[in-house]
């Protein structure tokens, strides 16, 4: 379709919401499991470093395993308990990470350990610092951690600051209530940014289906602050940072490159808010804010979770059904489903949606491409995903990637969405970049060699 | 609770439920009124014709799928859309031996050697009529009138010829407005073109109906409506600009409009998707392609309509249009022409 609507970005897609059930449920403190399970691996880069010994008694908010490097976050306990184990926990990959088995005290009053405060006084490289001692990765999803995110590259000045409240996966709704109930947090959290950027202006990007939140938020925000609350159409994938950006700012990031090429950091808004949160009292990251619904759930909602806290525990305490089919941690679009319900709640879980053996969608005849152009006029970034698809059963990768754009493909999955064929687009190109990939490192070694 | 293996699926999880075979089953909904109005205008013959062509494309896609080993596909209902628009663009008393020929063709050479559904070149219909317009240039040309009294009763003999036999001549036959005024310069009542009340192919003489069932597939957005659009507009606006230069040799460009194989070609050949461009700027420049080569065609060229060429020549220019209009992509400085 030709839209080219201001404020919003082209193409994109318009799956059902289902946010009504639990976007108007006020967050609510989870429960301590009777044993916790901390990967070391939940953020992209390198693995935390373990610096606790087995049988060491811990109190909330220690820190448990430091940052292994620049591109790495460190962890703290989410729990006052004993370490009972250290080994190799499951991770939803299906791969594993060394982790810790963290047993809590019973009756403890779990006061939270307060380290050294950052004051917004603070030096940038300061504030960057205690980002990262903070453990914090981006909670949309993605777990990047936020101060490389943050980092201006030399040369490079950063005008926008925008904060993602878009939240365009359906069924997800942890920004909207963070949004809702921690607005003071999130202004704290955009004066540290500003720091750190030294932005001119700072957006506040929502969709129309969370109007209520806009509107707190207008009401909040600081006098001496220079935000702006923008509210767009409902669209996805409009989270994705390039979509928010054109949306916002109409300017289009460089097939590429980062949002700071068009003089822009964007920063999801619960991480906005831990910023605020965490930095004034030096602690790190114990818990999360995550939906839990979908049809196989009896006690939908949104709940402030422990940090570890195992995915069979949360299903029990949540009144799942017994038939338990489907479940996929974050949204329907992007999530990854669980194929065990021995891993653990992570930094980068928004979201947790069930279904049982009625409810679970049927995958639908594959029948083959009939160039009916719905992927091309769905794909936000103008890429022929049914030429795409061809190349990709012909396993012409090399072509897909230097003549079709395969690498700028961010895996948004609205092609498949929309596919009558229920040809599986995205996951062929899921598969293609990472086939292009290896195949241009080995290049690199060969040369290198 | 909670021990059993888990289903497990890659995202994304939802899809929003529009199939392929939804699809043809809402062309197939959108043909059947111009089918009715075909046996209404042309009665019983018509109603043979229709069905003989859908019987032989269903048989023949469910045989070759057997004989190749493969799963029958005549239930994604594409076969009967191409059995329906043979059959609707072929003389109302057109040897049935033909029709059923054709319906073969269609499918084994427009369809089964690309590849079936999706690989076809050519909209497999048109194919079919090519091959008959070339082995029976008489009997594909051999035109009946419409509401004559007796339709309901009687059958052409022309209809029930024996294979190969030396073809009857049925004894009534009626000029078409396109070739009455192509080669007697008789132009045809306008009203009675626009309602349908015409000599033609089974199934292109009520153009309003036609056009309902487009309505219909855009309103469902299962048809791109740039493609009618654009073919029409282009027939349109250089028939009316030769109109304007000279209406004594000219047609009017309502006329163009309405007469021929033009509307059930724009909105139900033109459109089929295998066969068109993927992206808008590539199904403008094919629907422009279109609509110039059948005024072309039409005035210029020795035949007397030209949608069927015109078609197939915009099928054959489809791949060449779509590797060389690609939209800038996201984030890219230019687009790659």
């Amino acid at each position: 379709m030709l839209t080219s609507l201001k404020n919003s970005f082209k193409h994109g897609v318009h799956p059902p919401e289902n946010k009504e059930e639990t976007n108007g449920l006020p967050i609510r403190q989870f429960p301590f499991a009777p044993l916790i399970i901390l990967p070391m691996q939940q953020h992209i880069g390198n693995p935390s470093q373990i610096i606790v010994k087995e049988g060491q008694e811990v109190s909330r908010g220690q820190l448990l395993a430091k940052a292994n490097g620049y591109m790495s976050v460190p962890m703290h306990s989410p729990v006052s308990g004993n370490i009972r184990k250290i080994a190799d926990v499951l991770l939803i990959s299906g791969q594993t990470s060394p982790g810790i088995y963290l047993e809590p005290f019973p009756y403890s009053g779990q006061e939270v350990v307060v380290g050294k405060p950052i004051s917004l006084d603070a030096s940038p490289e300061e504030i960057l610092k205690g980002i990262q001692d903070a453990g914090i990765v981006g909670l949309g999803g993605a777990a990047f951690p936020t101060h490389v995110k943050l980092k201006i590259p030399e040369g490079k000045t950063c005008d926008h600051l925008i904060i993602n409240g878009i939240e365009c996966e359906p069924y997800l709704t942890t920004d909207h209530r963070v949004m809702l109930e921690q607005a003071d947090d999130i202004f704290t959290g955009i004066r540290y940014l500003l720091r750190v950027t030294d932005a001119k202006e700072v957006i506040i990007g929502i969709e129309a289906n969370k109007q209520d939140a806009a509107d707190h938020l207008t009401s909040k925000v600081p006098t001496d602050l220079p935000v702006k609350v923008q509210v767009v159409p409902v669209k996805y994938p409009q989270g994705a940072e390039k979509m928010l950006i054109t949306a916002l700012l109409g300017k289009e990031v460089p097939s590429g490159g980062l949002p700071i090429e068009v003089n822009a950091v964007v920063v999801n808004v619960a991480t906005t808010a831990e910023i605020g949160r965490l930095l004034p009292h030096g602690q790190g990251i114990q818990e999360r804010v995550i939906t839990i619904t979908g049809p196989g759930v009896k006690k939908k909602g949104n709940y402030l979770i422990p940090i570890g806290t195992p995915l069979r525990y949360v299903l029990e305490q949540v009144g799942a059904v017994d038939n338990i089919s489907e479940v996929y941690m974050g949204g329907p679009m992007m999530g990854v489903s669980a194929s065990s319900l021995d891993i653990s709640i992570v930094k980068g879980t928004s979201g947790i949606v069930v279904f049982g053996d009625n409810e679970v969608r049927k995958v639908g005849k594959i029948y083959p491409c009939i160039k009916c152009s719905a992927c091309v006029d769905a794909c936000p970034i103008f890429l022929n995903p049914s030429k795409l698809g061809i190349l990709a059963k012909f396993e012409a990768y090399d072509t897909m990637a230097d003549e079709y754009n395969l690498m700028d493909c961010f895996e948004c999955g609205s092609c498949s969405y929309v596919c009558p064929s229920n040809i599986p687009l995205v996951q062929y190109f899921r598969l293609s970049k990472a086939l292009v990939r290896k195949k241009k490192s080995a290049k690199q070694q060969k040369s290198n060699a | 609770m909670l021990s059993k293996t888990l289903h497990i699926s890659t995202s994304p999880h939802i899809n929003k439920g529009v199939s392929t075979d939804m699809i043809m089953k809402n062309v197939v909904y959108a043909l059947i009124p111009v089918a009715l109005f075909s046996v209404y205008a042309f009665g019983i013959n018509a109603f043979l014709v229709v069905n003989t062509s859908v019987i032989a494309c269903v048989f023949t896609e469910h045989l070759l799928c057997r004989w190749s080993n493969q799963e029958s596909t005549i239930s994604d209902w594409s076969a009967i859309i191409t059995g329906l628009l043979l059959g609707l663009t072929l003389p109302p008393i057109f040897p049935l031996w033909m029709t059923f020929l054709g319906g073969v063709m269609a499918i084994a050479l427009g369809k089964f050697v690309f590849g079936g559904l999706g690989y076809n070149a050519f909209n497999p219909a048109l194919v079919g009529r090519a091959i008959l317009q070339a082995a029976f240039p008489v009997a594909i040309t051999t035109w009946h009138p419409s509401f004559l009294e007796d339709r309901f009763v009687s059958i052409s003999n022309a209809v029930l010829a024996f294979p190969f036999a030396k073809p009857i001549v049925d004894g009534i036959s009626g000029a078409t407005p396109l070739s009455a005024f192509k080669f007697d310069h008789v132009a045809t009542d306008s009203t009675d073109l626009a309602l349908g009340l015409i000599s033609g192919s089974t199934g292109e003489t009520c153009s309003w109906l036609i056009a309902l069932g487009g309505v219909y597939l855009i309103y469902k957005k299962m048809m791109n409506w740039r493609i009618p659009v654009t073919i029409l507009t282009s027939v349109f606006v250089l028939s009316g600009i030769l109109y304007l230069f000279d209406n004594q040799i000219y047609p009017s460009p309502m006329f163009m409009l309405f007469s021929g194989g033009l509307m059930l070609g724009a909105v139900f050949m033109a459109t089929d998707m295998v066969g068109s461009p993927i992206t808008p700027l590539g199904i403008v420049i094919y629907g422009i392609f279109i609509g110039v080569l059948v005024v072309v065609i039409r005035i210029w060229g020795g035949l007397p309509e030209g949608v069927m060429y015109a078609i197939l020549l915009g099928n054959a220019l489809t791949p060449q249009i779509d590797s060389i209009i690609r939209p800038k992509v996201y984030g890219t400085k230019k687009a790659m022409l």
